[in-house]
Protein backbone atom coordinates (compact mmCIF):
# COMPACT_ATOMS: atom_id res chain seq x y z
CA UNK A 1 0.00 0.00 0.00
CA UNK A 2 1.19 3.19 -1.20
CA UNK A 3 -0.79 6.21 0.94
CA UNK A 4 0.19 9.56 1.80
CA UNK A 5 -0.45 9.07 5.59
CA UNK A 6 1.96 9.17 8.96
CA UNK A 7 0.08 5.93 10.50
CA UNK A 8 -3.27 4.51 9.55
CA UNK A 9 -4.24 5.15 13.37
CA UNK A 10 -3.59 9.12 12.84
CA UNK A 11 -5.56 9.94 9.71
CA UNK A 12 -7.91 11.43 10.53
CA UNK A 13 -6.66 13.70 12.75
CA UNK A 14 -3.83 14.53 10.23
CA UNK A 15 -6.41 15.01 7.47
CA UNK A 16 -8.44 17.68 9.67
CA UNK A 17 -5.14 19.21 10.52
CA UNK A 18 -4.63 19.87 6.68
CA UNK A 19 -8.52 21.21 5.89
CA UNK A 20 -7.80 23.91 9.03
CA UNK A 21 -5.01 25.11 6.76
CA UNK A 22 -6.74 25.33 3.77
CA UNK A 23 -9.87 26.32 4.43
CA UNK A 24 -9.78 29.38 7.31
CA UNK A 25 -12.71 29.90 6.21
CA UNK A 26 -13.97 26.89 8.27
CA UNK A 27 -13.63 26.27 11.95
CA UNK A 28 -11.51 22.65 12.60
CA UNK A 29 -12.07 21.19 16.34
CA UNK A 30 -9.09 18.59 15.64
CA UNK A 31 -9.78 17.31 19.33
CA UNK A 32 -13.32 16.54 19.15
CA UNK A 33 -13.54 15.93 15.51
CA UNK A 34 -16.00 18.01 13.96
CA UNK A 35 -15.71 20.95 11.46
CA UNK A 36 -17.90 24.40 11.78
CA UNK A 37 -18.37 27.12 9.55
CA UNK A 38 -16.23 29.89 11.27
CA UNK A 39 -18.79 32.31 11.35
CA UNK A 40 -21.07 29.70 13.37
CA UNK A 41 -23.55 29.97 14.49
CA UNK A 42 -25.69 32.15 12.45
CA UNK A 43 -28.37 33.94 14.56
CA UNK A 44 -31.94 33.26 13.29
CA UNK A 45 -31.15 30.25 11.19
CA UNK A 46 -31.35 26.41 11.39
CA UNK A 47 -28.30 24.60 12.02
CA UNK A 48 -27.57 21.80 9.15
CA UNK A 49 -25.12 18.59 10.37
CA UNK A 50 -24.11 16.07 8.98
CA UNK A 51 -21.56 13.17 9.08
CA UNK A 52 -20.69 9.74 8.25
CA UNK A 53 -17.53 7.75 8.10
CA UNK A 54 -14.86 9.28 6.35
CA UNK A 55 -13.80 8.15 3.10
CA UNK A 56 -16.08 9.71 1.26
CA UNK A 57 -14.49 13.35 0.79
CA UNK A 58 -15.65 15.82 0.18
CA UNK A 59 -18.48 14.44 1.60
CA UNK A 60 -19.07 15.84 4.05
CA UNK A 61 -16.41 18.97 5.97
CA UNK A 62 -16.06 19.66 2.40
CA UNK A 63 -19.83 20.84 2.06
CA UNK A 64 -19.84 23.33 4.64
CA UNK A 65 -20.36 26.48 4.20
CA UNK A 66 -22.94 28.91 3.41
CA UNK A 67 -25.94 27.71 1.76
CA UNK A 68 -24.97 24.14 2.95
CA UNK A 69 -23.83 22.54 5.83
CA UNK A 70 -23.05 24.49 9.08
CA UNK A 71 -20.99 21.71 10.40
CA UNK A 72 -19.58 17.73 9.41
CA UNK A 73 -18.67 15.05 11.61
CA UNK A 74 -16.38 12.81 10.17
CA UNK A 75 -15.89 9.26 11.67
CA UNK A 76 -12.66 7.36 11.50
CA UNK A 77 -12.84 5.96 8.07
CA UNK A 78 -15.95 3.83 6.92
CA UNK A 79 -17.10 4.26 10.45
CA UNK A 80 -20.23 6.48 11.97
CA UNK A 81 -19.09 9.41 13.95
CA UNK A 82 -19.82 8.85 18.29
CA UNK A 83 -22.43 10.58 19.37
CA UNK A 84 -20.06 12.86 21.38
CA UNK A 85 -18.67 14.51 17.99
CA UNK A 86 -22.37 15.02 16.54
CA UNK A 87 -23.56 16.42 19.91
CA UNK A 88 -20.66 18.53 19.96
CA UNK A 89 -20.99 20.26 16.53
CA UNK A 90 -24.93 20.54 16.67
CA UNK A 91 -24.04 22.87 20.03
CA UNK A 92 -21.56 25.01 17.82
CA UNK A 93 -23.97 25.58 15.30
CA UNK A 94 -27.63 25.90 16.81
CA UNK A 95 -28.81 29.48 17.58
CA UNK A 96 -31.98 28.55 19.21
CA UNK A 97 -33.45 28.06 16.13
CA UNK A 98 -32.77 24.54 16.38
CA UNK A 99 -30.35 21.51 14.30
CA UNK A 100 -31.57 19.53 11.48
CA UNK A 101 -29.72 16.01 10.87
CA UNK A 102 -28.74 14.51 8.00
CA UNK A 103 -28.07 10.71 8.04
CA UNK A 104 -27.44 8.29 5.66
CA UNK A 105 -29.12 5.09 6.14
CA UNK A 106 -26.14 2.71 7.90
CA UNK A 107 -27.19 0.92 10.82
CA UNK A 108 -24.14 2.55 12.78
CA UNK A 109 -25.02 6.09 11.51
CA UNK A 110 -28.30 5.80 12.50
CA UNK A 111 -28.08 4.88 16.24
CA UNK A 112 -25.26 7.45 16.92
CA UNK A 113 -27.24 10.31 15.40
CA UNK A 114 -29.99 8.96 17.40
CA UNK A 115 -27.98 8.99 20.66
CA UNK A 116 -27.17 11.97 19.95
CA UNK A 117 -30.44 13.58 19.26
CA UNK A 118 -31.80 11.89 22.49
CA UNK A 119 -28.88 13.67 24.51
CA UNK A 120 -29.78 16.84 22.72
CA UNK A 121 -33.00 16.79 23.35
CA UNK A 122 -31.32 16.90 27.34
CA UNK A 123 -29.66 19.80 26.88
CA UNK A 124 -33.10 21.57 25.79
CA UNK A 125 -31.85 21.63 21.90
CA UNK A 126 -34.55 21.00 19.12
CA UNK A 127 -33.15 18.73 16.50
CA UNK A 128 -34.81 16.83 13.56
CA UNK A 129 -33.38 14.21 11.43
CA UNK A 130 -33.68 13.50 6.95
CA UNK A 131 -32.73 9.64 6.66
CA UNK A 132 -31.18 9.71 3.34
CA UNK A 133 -31.70 6.07 1.48
CA UNK A 134 -31.54 6.79 -2.04
CA UNK A 135 -29.40 3.44 -3.39
CA UNK A 136 -31.54 1.06 -5.32
CA UNK A 137 -29.13 -1.65 -5.63
CA UNK A 138 -30.64 -2.98 -1.88
CA UNK A 139 -33.88 -4.31 -2.81
CA UNK A 140 -35.55 -2.45 0.33
CA UNK A 141 -37.26 -5.24 2.72
CA UNK A 142 -38.14 -5.60 6.04
CA UNK A 143 -35.24 -7.68 6.78
CA UNK A 144 -32.36 -5.97 5.78
CA UNK A 145 -31.90 -2.06 7.44
CA UNK A 146 -33.26 -1.00 4.07
CA UNK A 147 -31.35 1.19 1.36
CA UNK A 148 -28.46 2.70 1.62
CA UNK A 149 -27.84 6.48 1.08
CA UNK A 150 -25.53 7.65 -1.24
CA UNK A 151 -25.34 10.35 -4.17
CA UNK A 152 -28.63 12.02 -3.22
CA UNK A 153 -27.00 13.51 0.33
CA UNK A 154 -25.11 15.94 -1.78
CA UNK A 155 -28.60 17.13 -2.80
CA UNK A 156 -30.51 16.51 0.07
CA UNK A 157 -27.50 19.10 1.68
CA UNK A 158 -27.24 21.55 -0.91
CA UNK A 159 -31.31 21.98 -1.22
CA UNK A 160 -32.16 21.85 2.68
CA UNK A 161 -28.77 24.26 2.87
CA UNK A 162 -29.95 26.71 0.86
CA UNK A 163 -33.96 27.04 2.37
CA UNK A 164 -32.25 27.10 5.59
CA UNK A 165 -30.08 30.01 4.23
CA UNK A 166 -33.74 31.47 3.23
CA UNK A 167 -34.95 31.35 7.06
CA UNK A 168 -37.38 28.75 6.99
CA UNK A 169 -37.84 26.36 10.30
CA UNK A 170 -36.71 23.38 11.20
CA UNK A 171 -39.91 21.72 9.79
CA UNK A 172 -40.07 23.49 6.52
CA UNK A 173 -35.80 22.12 6.03
CA UNK A 174 -36.44 19.02 7.09
CA UNK A 175 -39.61 18.25 5.14
CA UNK A 176 -37.71 19.69 1.94
CA UNK A 177 -35.02 17.39 2.84
CA UNK A 178 -37.02 14.77 3.06
CA UNK A 179 -39.14 15.14 -0.16
CA UNK A 180 -35.57 15.40 -2.54
CA UNK A 181 -34.15 12.31 -1.18
CA UNK A 182 -38.09 10.68 -1.81
CA UNK A 183 -37.44 12.01 -5.53
CA UNK A 184 -33.51 10.66 -5.53
CA UNK A 185 -32.41 6.98 -6.71
CA UNK A 186 -28.63 6.37 -7.42
CA UNK A 187 -26.73 3.45 -8.41
CA UNK A 188 -23.05 2.98 -8.87
CA UNK A 189 -20.21 0.40 -10.42
CA UNK A 190 -17.32 -0.41 -9.27
CA UNK A 191 -13.93 -0.81 -11.63
CA UNK A 192 -11.31 -1.88 -8.75
CA UNK A 193 -12.80 -1.99 -4.79
CA UNK A 194 -10.58 0.60 -2.91
CA UNK A 195 -7.91 -0.23 -0.16
CA UNK A 196 -8.79 1.48 3.23
CA UNK A 197 -5.49 2.39 4.95
CA UNK A 198 -6.02 0.26 8.01
CA UNK A 199 -6.26 -3.09 6.07
CA UNK A 200 -3.67 -1.74 3.51
CA UNK A 201 -5.44 -4.27 1.40
CA UNK A 202 -8.32 -4.02 -1.33
CA UNK A 203 -11.82 -4.46 0.07
CA UNK A 204 -12.62 -7.35 -2.71
CA UNK A 205 -10.63 -9.08 -5.63
CA UNK A 206 -11.62 -8.05 -9.05
CA UNK A 207 -10.15 -9.78 -11.93
CA UNK A 208 -9.22 -6.94 -14.58
CA UNK A 209 -11.91 -7.55 -16.85
CA UNK A 210 -14.52 -7.89 -14.42
CA UNK A 211 -16.78 -4.92 -12.95
CA UNK A 212 -18.84 -5.24 -9.49
CA UNK A 213 -22.26 -3.60 -10.13
CA UNK A 214 -24.58 -2.49 -7.65
CA UNK A 215 -21.43 -1.26 -5.07
CA UNK A 216 -21.95 1.04 -1.98
CA UNK A 217 -19.52 3.62 -1.10
CA UNK A 218 -17.61 1.91 2.35
CA UNK A 219 -15.50 -0.81 -0.37
CA UNK A 220 -17.91 -3.62 0.69
CA UNK A 221 -18.36 -5.79 -2.24
CA UNK A 222 -22.08 -5.06 -4.74
CA UNK A 223 -25.12 -6.83 -5.68
CA UNK A 224 -23.29 -9.09 -8.63
CA UNK A 225 -20.07 -9.37 -10.45
CA UNK A 226 -19.95 -8.89 -14.47
CA UNK A 227 -17.79 -8.98 -17.47
CA UNK A 228 -16.21 -4.81 -18.68
CA UNK A 229 -18.31 -3.33 -21.16
CA UNK A 230 -18.02 -0.20 -23.25
CA UNK A 231 -19.15 3.03 -21.38
CA UNK A 232 -22.48 3.24 -23.71
CA UNK A 233 -23.29 -0.30 -21.91
CA UNK A 234 -22.37 0.46 -18.58
CA UNK A 235 -24.12 4.16 -19.24
CA UNK A 236 -27.69 2.11 -20.15
CA UNK A 237 -27.06 -0.10 -17.35
CA UNK A 238 -27.28 2.94 -14.61
CA UNK A 239 -30.06 4.38 -16.23
CA UNK A 240 -32.13 1.95 -17.02
CA UNK A 241 -31.64 0.58 -13.00
CA UNK A 242 -32.22 4.67 -11.50
CA UNK A 243 -35.54 5.15 -13.72
CA UNK A 244 -36.57 1.12 -13.58
CA UNK A 245 -36.88 2.35 -9.92
CA UNK A 246 -38.13 5.64 -10.22
CA UNK A 247 -39.91 6.36 -13.64
CA UNK A 248 -39.56 10.21 -14.34
CA UNK A 249 -43.21 11.62 -14.40
CA UNK A 250 -43.94 13.91 -17.43
CA UNK A 251 -41.67 17.08 -18.00
CA UNK A 252 -40.37 17.52 -14.86
CA UNK A 253 -37.05 18.74 -14.17
CA UNK A 254 -34.53 16.49 -13.22
CA UNK A 255 -31.32 17.15 -11.40
CA UNK A 256 -28.71 14.79 -12.27
CA UNK A 257 -25.01 13.97 -10.73
CA UNK A 258 -22.69 11.49 -12.43
CA UNK A 259 -20.36 10.93 -9.64
CA UNK A 260 -16.71 9.62 -9.55
CA UNK A 261 -15.68 7.33 -6.46
CA UNK A 262 -12.23 8.48 -6.22
CA UNK A 263 -10.14 6.93 -8.43
CA UNK A 264 -11.52 7.56 -11.97
CA UNK A 265 -10.04 10.42 -14.10
CA UNK A 266 -12.80 13.32 -15.62
CA UNK A 267 -12.46 12.71 -18.58
CA UNK A 268 -13.92 8.95 -18.17
CA UNK A 269 -16.44 10.36 -16.01
CA UNK A 270 -17.15 12.65 -19.32
CA UNK A 271 -17.41 9.70 -21.17
CA UNK A 272 -20.00 8.33 -19.49
CA UNK A 273 -22.09 11.31 -19.00
CA UNK A 274 -22.31 12.26 -22.46
CA UNK A 275 -24.10 8.37 -22.93
CA UNK A 276 -25.70 8.93 -19.38
CA UNK A 277 -27.29 12.24 -20.72
CA UNK A 278 -28.57 10.84 -24.20
CA UNK A 279 -30.12 7.65 -22.64
CA UNK A 280 -31.65 9.84 -20.48
CA UNK A 281 -33.31 12.23 -22.68
CA UNK A 282 -34.62 8.81 -24.40
CA UNK A 283 -36.16 7.98 -21.50
CA UNK A 284 -38.31 11.20 -21.58
CA UNK A 285 -35.93 13.06 -18.36
CA UNK A 286 -35.34 16.57 -18.60
CA UNK A 287 -32.05 16.87 -17.23
CA UNK A 288 -32.49 20.82 -15.58
CA UNK A 289 -28.97 20.86 -14.26
CA UNK A 290 -26.08 18.28 -13.74
CA UNK A 291 -23.09 17.96 -12.18
CA UNK A 292 -19.74 16.06 -13.00
CA UNK A 293 -16.95 14.68 -10.67
CA UNK A 294 -16.19 13.44 -7.68
CA UNK A 295 -18.15 14.13 -4.72
CA UNK A 296 -19.34 11.12 -2.56
CA UNK A 297 -16.33 8.85 -3.26
CA UNK A 298 -14.92 5.40 -1.40
CA UNK A 299 -11.18 6.12 -1.06
CA UNK A 300 -9.60 5.39 -4.36
CA UNK A 301 -11.79 3.04 -5.63
CA UNK A 302 -12.63 3.47 -9.70
CA UNK A 303 -16.18 3.81 -10.77
CA UNK A 304 -19.00 5.69 -10.83
CA UNK A 305 -22.43 6.30 -9.10
CA UNK A 306 -25.48 8.24 -11.02
CA UNK A 307 -28.21 9.78 -8.64
CA UNK A 308 -31.32 11.10 -10.27
CA UNK A 309 -33.45 13.81 -8.48
CA UNK A 310 -36.74 14.37 -10.43
CA UNK A 311 -37.05 17.80 -8.44
CA UNK A 312 -39.67 20.83 -8.57
CA UNK A 313 -39.27 23.85 -9.47
CA UNK A 314 -38.91 25.13 -6.16
CA UNK A 315 -36.12 22.33 -5.78
CA UNK A 316 -34.07 23.40 -8.93
CA UNK A 317 -34.40 27.51 -7.74
CA UNK A 318 -33.09 26.57 -4.35
CA UNK A 319 -29.98 24.12 -6.17
CA UNK A 320 -29.19 27.40 -7.86
CA UNK A 321 -28.97 29.52 -4.91
CA UNK A 322 -25.94 30.90 -3.60
CA UNK A 323 -23.25 28.41 -2.14
CA UNK A 324 -19.87 28.60 -0.78
CA UNK A 325 -17.98 25.84 0.61
CA UNK A 326 -14.63 24.16 -0.21
CA UNK A 327 -16.18 21.41 -2.50
CA UNK A 328 -19.37 23.29 -3.91
CA UNK A 329 -19.30 27.08 -5.00
CA UNK A 330 -21.47 28.58 -7.39
CA UNK A 331 -23.48 31.94 -7.77
CA UNK A 332 -21.45 33.97 -4.98
CA UNK B 1 -15.63 -19.68 41.92
CA UNK B 2 -19.32 -18.39 42.87
CA UNK B 3 -19.25 -14.57 42.42
CA UNK B 4 -17.99 -11.83 40.37
CA UNK B 5 -16.49 -8.81 42.45
CA UNK B 6 -14.98 -5.76 40.98
CA UNK B 7 -11.30 -6.87 40.62
CA UNK B 8 -12.29 -10.25 38.38
CA UNK B 9 -14.88 -7.54 36.69
CA UNK B 10 -11.54 -5.29 35.89
CA UNK B 11 -9.16 -8.53 34.75
CA UNK B 12 -12.34 -10.30 32.63
CA UNK B 13 -12.15 -6.36 30.92
CA UNK B 14 -8.75 -6.25 30.49
CA UNK B 15 -8.78 -9.98 29.45
CA UNK B 16 -11.20 -8.39 26.72
CA UNK B 17 -9.11 -5.93 25.51
CA UNK B 18 -6.22 -7.56 25.28
CA UNK B 19 -8.24 -10.00 22.85
CA UNK B 20 -9.57 -7.81 20.85
CA UNK B 21 -6.19 -6.70 19.98
CA UNK B 22 -4.83 -10.03 19.50
CA UNK B 23 -7.57 -10.63 17.08
CA UNK B 24 -8.15 -7.50 15.83
CA UNK B 25 -6.51 -8.65 11.99
CA UNK B 26 -8.59 -11.64 12.52
CA UNK B 27 -11.98 -9.97 13.28
CA UNK B 28 -11.25 -7.20 10.15
CA UNK B 29 -10.49 -9.83 7.46
CA UNK B 30 -13.99 -11.76 8.67
CA UNK B 31 -15.38 -8.04 7.81
CA UNK B 32 -13.47 -7.60 5.16
CA UNK B 33 -15.60 -10.57 3.37
CA UNK B 34 -19.33 -9.09 3.76
CA UNK B 35 -18.21 -5.54 4.92
CA UNK B 36 -15.67 -3.15 5.21
CA UNK B 37 -12.85 -4.42 7.12
CA UNK B 38 -13.08 -2.56 10.09
CA UNK B 39 -14.27 -4.41 13.08
CA UNK B 40 -11.21 -5.53 14.26
CA UNK B 41 -9.81 -1.59 13.94
CA UNK B 42 -12.52 -0.31 15.87
CA UNK B 43 -13.16 -3.10 18.82
CA UNK B 44 -9.32 -2.72 19.42
CA UNK B 45 -9.62 1.57 19.79
CA UNK B 46 -12.97 0.63 21.68
CA UNK B 47 -11.65 -1.21 24.03
CA UNK B 48 -8.81 0.34 24.50
CA UNK B 49 -10.41 3.17 25.44
CA UNK B 50 -12.09 1.38 28.04
CA UNK B 51 -8.88 0.21 29.47
CA UNK B 52 -7.62 4.10 29.68
CA UNK B 53 -10.80 5.23 31.05
CA UNK B 54 -10.94 2.32 33.58
CA UNK B 55 -7.29 3.07 34.77
CA UNK B 56 -8.48 6.25 36.53
CA UNK B 57 -11.54 4.90 38.44
CA UNK B 58 -12.25 3.55 41.71
CA UNK B 59 -15.90 2.12 41.29
CA UNK B 60 -18.31 1.08 43.99
CA UNK B 61 -19.64 -1.41 42.18
CA UNK B 62 -18.99 -4.07 39.48
CA UNK B 63 -22.42 -2.24 37.65
CA UNK B 64 -20.20 0.77 37.54
CA UNK B 65 -17.63 -0.83 36.11
CA UNK B 66 -19.88 -2.00 32.72
CA UNK B 67 -21.92 1.06 32.71
CA UNK B 68 -18.36 2.89 32.48
CA UNK B 69 -17.48 0.31 29.32
CA UNK B 70 -20.36 0.76 27.87
CA UNK B 71 -20.06 4.39 27.96
CA UNK B 72 -17.14 4.49 26.32
CA UNK B 73 -17.00 2.17 24.04
CA UNK B 74 -20.47 4.48 22.46
CA UNK B 75 -17.57 7.35 22.45
CA UNK B 76 -15.11 5.77 20.80
CA UNK B 77 -16.06 2.75 18.66
CA UNK B 78 -18.23 4.12 16.11
CA UNK B 79 -20.34 2.16 13.53
CA UNK B 80 -22.72 -0.12 14.48
CA UNK B 81 -20.70 -1.78 17.22
CA UNK B 82 -20.54 1.42 19.24
CA UNK B 83 -23.49 1.42 20.31
CA UNK B 84 -24.64 -1.85 20.03
CA UNK B 85 -21.67 -3.29 22.68
CA UNK B 86 -22.43 0.00 24.53
CA UNK B 87 -26.17 -1.02 25.11
CA UNK B 88 -24.86 -4.55 26.51
CA UNK B 89 -22.34 -2.88 29.15
CA UNK B 90 -24.70 -0.39 29.83
CA UNK B 91 -28.15 -2.78 30.31
CA UNK B 92 -26.19 -5.18 32.39
CA UNK B 93 -23.84 -2.61 34.28
CA UNK B 94 -27.12 -0.98 35.57
CA UNK B 95 -28.60 -4.69 37.33
CA UNK B 96 -25.11 -5.37 39.33
CA UNK B 97 -25.37 -2.62 42.02
CA UNK B 98 -23.04 -4.15 44.57
CA UNK B 99 -19.44 -5.08 45.23
CA UNK B 100 -19.78 -8.51 44.32
CA UNK B 101 -22.30 -10.19 42.03
CA UNK B 102 -23.65 -13.95 42.45
CA UNK B 103 -23.90 -16.31 39.44
CA UNK B 104 -27.44 -15.34 39.11
CA UNK B 105 -27.29 -11.89 39.33
CA UNK B 106 -24.88 -12.04 36.18
CA UNK B 107 -27.06 -14.13 34.28
CA UNK B 108 -29.64 -11.93 34.54
CA UNK B 109 -27.35 -9.00 33.95
CA UNK B 110 -26.00 -10.52 30.77
CA UNK B 111 -29.96 -10.95 29.67
CA UNK B 112 -30.25 -7.43 30.22
CA UNK B 113 -27.80 -6.94 28.02
CA UNK B 114 -28.87 -9.18 25.83
CA UNK B 115 -32.18 -7.48 24.90
CA UNK B 116 -30.86 -3.85 25.45
CA UNK B 117 -28.88 -5.10 21.71
CA UNK B 118 -31.99 -6.49 20.57
CA UNK B 119 -34.05 -3.93 21.52
CA UNK B 120 -31.40 -0.99 19.51
CA UNK B 121 -30.31 -3.20 16.71
CA UNK B 122 -33.82 -5.06 16.23
CA UNK B 123 -31.99 -8.40 15.48
CA UNK B 124 -33.43 -12.28 16.10
CA UNK B 125 -31.25 -15.42 15.96
CA UNK B 126 -30.31 -16.45 12.49
CA UNK B 127 -29.92 -12.70 11.15
CA UNK B 128 -26.34 -13.39 11.29
CA UNK B 129 -25.02 -11.00 13.98
CA UNK B 130 -24.16 -10.44 17.55
CA UNK B 131 -26.91 -12.18 18.32
CA UNK B 132 -26.25 -15.53 17.44
CA UNK B 133 -23.20 -15.76 19.46
CA UNK B 134 -25.37 -14.15 22.78
CA UNK B 135 -28.41 -15.92 22.77
CA UNK B 136 -26.74 -19.54 22.51
CA UNK B 137 -24.65 -18.55 25.29
CA UNK B 138 -27.23 -17.31 27.29
CA UNK B 139 -29.17 -20.38 26.93
CA UNK B 140 -25.84 -21.94 27.85
CA UNK B 141 -24.70 -19.71 30.96
CA UNK B 142 -28.26 -20.80 32.26
CA UNK B 143 -28.57 -23.71 31.96
CA UNK B 144 -25.21 -24.80 33.53
CA UNK B 145 -26.55 -22.88 36.79
CA UNK B 146 -29.82 -24.89 36.36
CA UNK B 147 -28.00 -28.22 36.35
CA UNK B 148 -25.52 -26.93 39.62
CA UNK B 149 -23.12 -25.49 37.73
CA UNK B 150 -20.98 -22.20 39.59
CA UNK B 151 -20.01 -19.39 37.63
CA UNK B 152 -16.93 -20.85 36.19
CA UNK B 153 -18.71 -23.52 34.74
CA UNK B 154 -21.59 -21.42 33.49
CA UNK B 155 -19.27 -19.04 32.28
CA UNK B 156 -17.42 -21.56 30.58
CA UNK B 157 -20.35 -23.51 28.95
CA UNK B 158 -21.13 -19.89 27.66
CA UNK B 159 -17.95 -19.48 25.90
CA UNK B 160 -18.04 -22.45 23.86
CA UNK B 161 -21.31 -22.00 23.02
CA UNK B 162 -20.56 -18.37 21.69
CA UNK B 163 -17.69 -19.70 19.60
CA UNK B 164 -20.24 -22.25 18.20
CA UNK B 165 -22.86 -19.90 17.50
CA UNK B 166 -20.26 -17.78 15.69
CA UNK B 167 -18.91 -20.47 13.54
CA UNK B 168 -22.75 -21.72 12.96
CA UNK B 169 -23.16 -18.12 11.24
CA UNK B 170 -21.03 -19.28 8.03
CA UNK B 171 -24.47 -20.26 6.04
CA UNK B 172 -26.37 -17.56 7.32
CA UNK B 173 -27.86 -14.79 5.19
CA UNK B 174 -27.35 -11.68 6.76
CA UNK B 175 -30.25 -9.57 7.66
CA UNK B 176 -29.10 -6.57 9.79
CA UNK B 177 -26.18 -4.37 9.35
CA UNK B 178 -24.07 -3.75 6.11
CA UNK B 179 -23.70 -7.27 5.44
CA UNK B 180 -27.11 -7.40 4.59
CA UNK B 181 -26.65 -5.36 1.88
CA UNK B 182 -24.45 -8.42 -0.21
CA UNK B 183 -27.77 -10.41 -0.37
CA UNK B 184 -27.44 -13.97 -0.82
CA UNK B 185 -23.82 -12.93 -1.33
CA UNK B 186 -23.26 -12.63 2.43
CA UNK B 187 -23.66 -16.69 2.69
CA UNK B 188 -20.40 -18.23 3.37
CA UNK B 189 -18.79 -15.71 5.86
CA UNK B 190 -18.81 -15.63 9.51
CA UNK B 191 -20.30 -12.69 11.34
CA UNK B 192 -17.55 -10.75 12.77
CA UNK B 193 -19.68 -9.45 15.43
CA UNK B 194 -20.42 -12.88 16.57
CA UNK B 195 -17.35 -13.14 16.84
CA UNK B 196 -15.94 -10.83 18.55
CA UNK B 197 -18.69 -11.44 21.29
CA UNK B 198 -17.35 -14.98 21.25
CA UNK B 199 -14.30 -13.40 22.91
CA UNK B 200 -16.13 -11.43 25.19
CA UNK B 201 -17.65 -14.81 26.79
CA UNK B 202 -14.05 -16.52 26.56
CA UNK B 203 -12.43 -13.59 28.31
CA UNK B 204 -14.79 -14.40 30.97
CA UNK B 205 -14.06 -18.04 30.96
CA UNK B 206 -10.59 -17.48 30.77
CA UNK B 207 -10.12 -14.85 33.61
CA UNK B 208 -12.36 -17.00 36.13
CA UNK B 209 -10.46 -20.23 35.11
CA UNK B 210 -7.04 -18.70 35.70
CA UNK B 211 -8.84 -17.47 39.70
CA UNK B 212 -10.21 -20.24 40.24
CA UNK B 213 -6.40 -22.18 39.64
CA UNK B 214 -4.64 -18.98 41.56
Amino acid sequence: MKKFVNSPDTILRDALTGVAAAHPELSVDVERRFVTRADAPRPGKVGLVSGGGSGHEPLHAGFVGPGMLDAACPGEIFTSPVPDQMLGAASAVDSGFGVLFIVKNYTGDVMNFEMAAELAADDGLETASVLVNDDVAVQDSTFTAGRRGTGATLFVEKIAGALADQGADLAAVADIGRRVNASSRSFAIALTACTTPATGKPGFDLPSDEIEVGVGIHGEPGRSREKMRPASDLAAELVETVLDDLPPSSDSPAIVMLNGMGGTPLIELYVLYGEVSTRLEERGVRIARSLVGNYVTSLDMAGASLTVCHADDRMIELWDAPVRTPALRWGV
Amino acid sequence: MSTLDIEITRAWLQATAASMNDNAERLSALDAAIGDGDHGTNMRRGFAGVIEKLAGTEPATVGELLVLTGRTLISTVGGASGPLYGAIFRAAGKRLTGTTATADDLAEALRDGMEAVQKLGGAQTGDKTIIDAYAPAMDAFTAALGDGGDLLGAARAAATAAEEGAQATIPLLARKGRASYLGERSIGHQDPGATSTALVFEALAGVLGTRAEG
